[in-house]
């Protein structure tokens, strides 16, 4: 009896459900980096992690605003292209005044992060007022709203600073952004971002340039791994500090408030919970971070048209925090990377690749809702639990004989 | 059938009674000429109250009679189309849902609204939102007030949930305890919000003589322990008999007797209200 009342007076410190998220993600990444870093990937392998990384980020934001919120959110890849293109404009603005790439890139991805996060705040405070199916339509509008507005966008730099100019009602072109002698184009409207110098190439050159300096020589493609390495870290980093933020917010104050707003809403309001607050603390921290994830997705893409983030994006995005589960952080990464790479793997079966891609997709759901199988994991979820909670036990005596005193 | 309490029920300025021992105290409550109109339907009309400070107060009336519209007014979940409600003394007027909660009036409901796939424990640290505080920021970064103030929390919600003898369920998902627990789980999360004023809808419905006999000793150690007032619709007679000091009959949207339970078994009009003429001779 004693050892039961220990064991919940430590559960608001350690949720074992948690630390296996976290340990699985940890161990994932720590054998890509050695499959990487040992050039055991072919090219084709290597382009897939940036892109697996952002979609995984993307993945647990969504589920943030599906999963936990209980909101349904149709334009997600919105706040991914504002993440995107913020962070390329600012990773080229500031190229000389932070030379260091790593550091750039960081930065970028933070000024993109926060403007998502200020585009979410400003569609929130229409959008949060619905409910169901109709806030899903309207972040759908949005969605596409911010598409066509980055396709009508015409940003330049120069020495004097950024120029903007929107093209929306009359023909422009990027002419018409006047740009000194050294300014270069970043979004050129539809035609987008072009011969993006990609951090990755450029970290190569310094390492390569560096090892001139001291005398030494580094082959090309080493240098190229390596730059391909700082990126993943990088792109590891971002998945890690977004699952920390979720699940960090989930277990907090401010997250029991956004669940008790999914799980009844009335019954929220009643013990004092401010719903629209709450909701947008919750959509702010999502677009947020799909903004993060969108400049790590930028940075991976020498071309981008605001095009590739439409709906089909956002839906590709929900696709993956459904199949994962709702609510399921660890469900969302592991569908995101491996509903990314299936279809790459399918190459091979040129046009029949989606069919077999959306196949695979109902056979996943379908057996995912299987009672028989369903049993069958929560079977082995348990005795997982059951050998962390023989561990927690042998600690819980542990305290119990050093503290038996206080318990009278 | 309960034994009768005996509290003397004495007289304030707007002509309701009060229990003797808060006749000092602020009321808690104070409605007055309260109405609400759903198109041409006079929901409730004229309807007045007045509950003492650690008063067990019962509002009884048929099916349909407006009861819980009245549980609607007074939490602002209607806003009332006549008259005011006076909350310690203070006008409630143009507040909503969450600043009425704040201000001290917490509820439970007819049909059970539970957080259900949170746990026990959550559910009654979601009570205590606004009790225990600390920012998102600090939430997401784990600063030490985020440890300090969870702790707190979580003492507190066992503690709450040791009223009911609940303690042990913490790690239960909410939506899969029986309907009893989940109905005592409701008013801990009610207590959590720290009310002065705690309103019952149905408190003892679909539960055993055994377990409302249990409920009714709990309904009174809690307004013992927290020293706050009770409002509490109910259709058993035993538990309302049995513990409510002050006694409001409502039919068709109207106040038709109000007094204490002697008085309100003994009242003819009530008698036809739930009866109907004819039975009585």
């Amino acid at each position: 009896m004693k050892t039961k009342t220990m064991k919940i007076n430590k559960s608001h410190k350690f949720n074992s459900f948690d630390f296996i998220t976290y340990l699985f993600i940890i161990i994932a990444f720590i054998i890509v980096y050695f499959l990487l870093s040992g050039g055991k990937l072919n090219n084709q392998q290597v382009g897939w992690i940036i892109p697996v990384c952002c979609y995984m980020t993307m993945a647990i934001s969504l589920n943030l605003t599906v999963g936990i919120l209980g909101e349904l959110s149709l334009g997600h890849a919105g706040f991914m292209s504002i993440g995107a293109f913020t962070g390329v404009v600012s990773y080229i603005a500031f190229s000389e005044a932070i030379p260091n790439t790593v550091l750039r890139v960081v930065i970028s991805m933070i000024i993109g992060a926060l403007m998502a996060a200020i585009f979410g705040f400003l569609i929130g405070i229409p959008v949060l007022r619905l409910n169901g199916d109709y806030l899903a339509i309207v972040t759908l509008a949005f969605g596409e709203i911010i598409k066509d507005i980055i396709n009508c966008l015409y940003v330049g730099f120069d020495s004097k600073g950024l120029h903007f100019i929107f093209g929306a009602f009359s023909k422009k072109t990027a002419a018409d952004l006047k740009l000194a002698d050294d300014g270069i184009v970043i979004i050129n409207g539809a035609v987008g971002v072009s011969d993006l110098k990609l951090p990755s190439s450029s970290i190569a050159e310094t390492i390569r340039a560096n090892a001139k300096a001291s005398g030494t020589k580094i082959k090309a493609s080493v240098a190229k791994l390596e730059g391909n390495t700082v990126m993943f870290i990088i792109g590891a980093v971002l998945v890690l500090v977004s699952l920390i933020i979720i699940l960090n917010f989930i277990r907090s104050r401010t997250g029991r408030a956004v669940m008790a707003i999914r799980d009844n809403r009335i019954a929220a309001e009643s013990v004092g919970i401010n719903v629209m607050r709450h909701k947008m603390i919750a959509f702010v921290i999502s677009a947020a971070l799909a903004g993060a994830a969108g400049t790590l997705y930028a940075m991976n893409m020498p071309t981008l048209q605001s095009t590739k983030f439409g709906f089909d994006t956002s839906i590709l995005v929900l696709v993956f925090v459904v199949l994962g589960g709702l609510g399921n952080m660890l469900g969302s990464m592991v569908a995101a990377a491996l509903l990314y790479i299936l279809p790459e793997l399918l190459r091979e079966f040129s046009t029949y690749r989606m069919l077999i891609y959306a196949i695979v997709l109902i056979i996943v759901m379908l057996a995912t809702n299987n009672p028989l199988l369903k049993n069958f994991i929560s079977k082995i979820c348990s005795g997982i639990k059951s050998i962390f909670a023989k561990k927690n036990k042998k600690a819980a005596v542990a305290d119990n004989i050093s503290g038996g005193d206080n318990n009278g | 059938m309960a034994k009768i309490l005996k509290t003397k029920m004495v007289p304030v300025p707007s002509k309701s009674i009060v229990p003797e021992r808060d006749i000092d105290k602020k009321p808690v409550l104070e409605c007055h000429n309260l109405g609400i109109d759903f198109g041409g339907l006079r929901a409730v009309d004229s309807f007045d109250l007045t509950i003492g400070a650690t008063e067990i107060a019962g509002l009884i009336g048929p099916n349909g009679a407006g009861k819980t519209t009245v549980f609607n007014l007074l939490t602002k979940v209607y806003q009332p189309t006549r008259g005011t409600i006076l909350l310690n003394g203070v006008d409630t007027a143009g507040k909503n849902t969450v600043q009425i909660n704040k201000m001290g009036i917490a509820r439970t409901f007819q049909n059970i609204r539970l957080f259900n796939n949170l746990t026990v424990e959550d559910n009654v640290k979601i009570g205590l939102h606004n009790s225990v505080r600390y920012t998102t920021a600090s939430g997401i970064l784990r600063l030490p007030s985020f440890w300090k103030k969870e702790k707190y929390a979580h003492e507190r919600a066992m503690e709450l949930l040791s009223i009911f003898d609940m303690q042990n369920l913490g790690n239960w998902k909410a939506g899969s305890l029986p309907y009893g627990a989940q109905r005592r789980l409701e008013i801990v999360r009610a207590l959590a919000t720290n009310p002065s004023l705690l309103l019952l809808d149905e408190p003892a419905a679909g539960m055993n003589p055994a377990e409302t006999a249990d409920l009714m000793e709990t309904i009174v150690k809690i307004r013992d322990m927290f020293g706050i007032a009770i409002l509490l619709i109910e259709h058993d007679m035993n538990l309302v008999m049995g513990i409510c000091e002050g006694i409001c009959v409502l039919n068709f949207g109207k106040v038709i007797a109000k007094g204490t339970a002697e008085e309100i078994q003994n009242n003819p009009t009530v008698i036809e209200a739930y009866l109907g003429k004819g039975q009585v001779q």
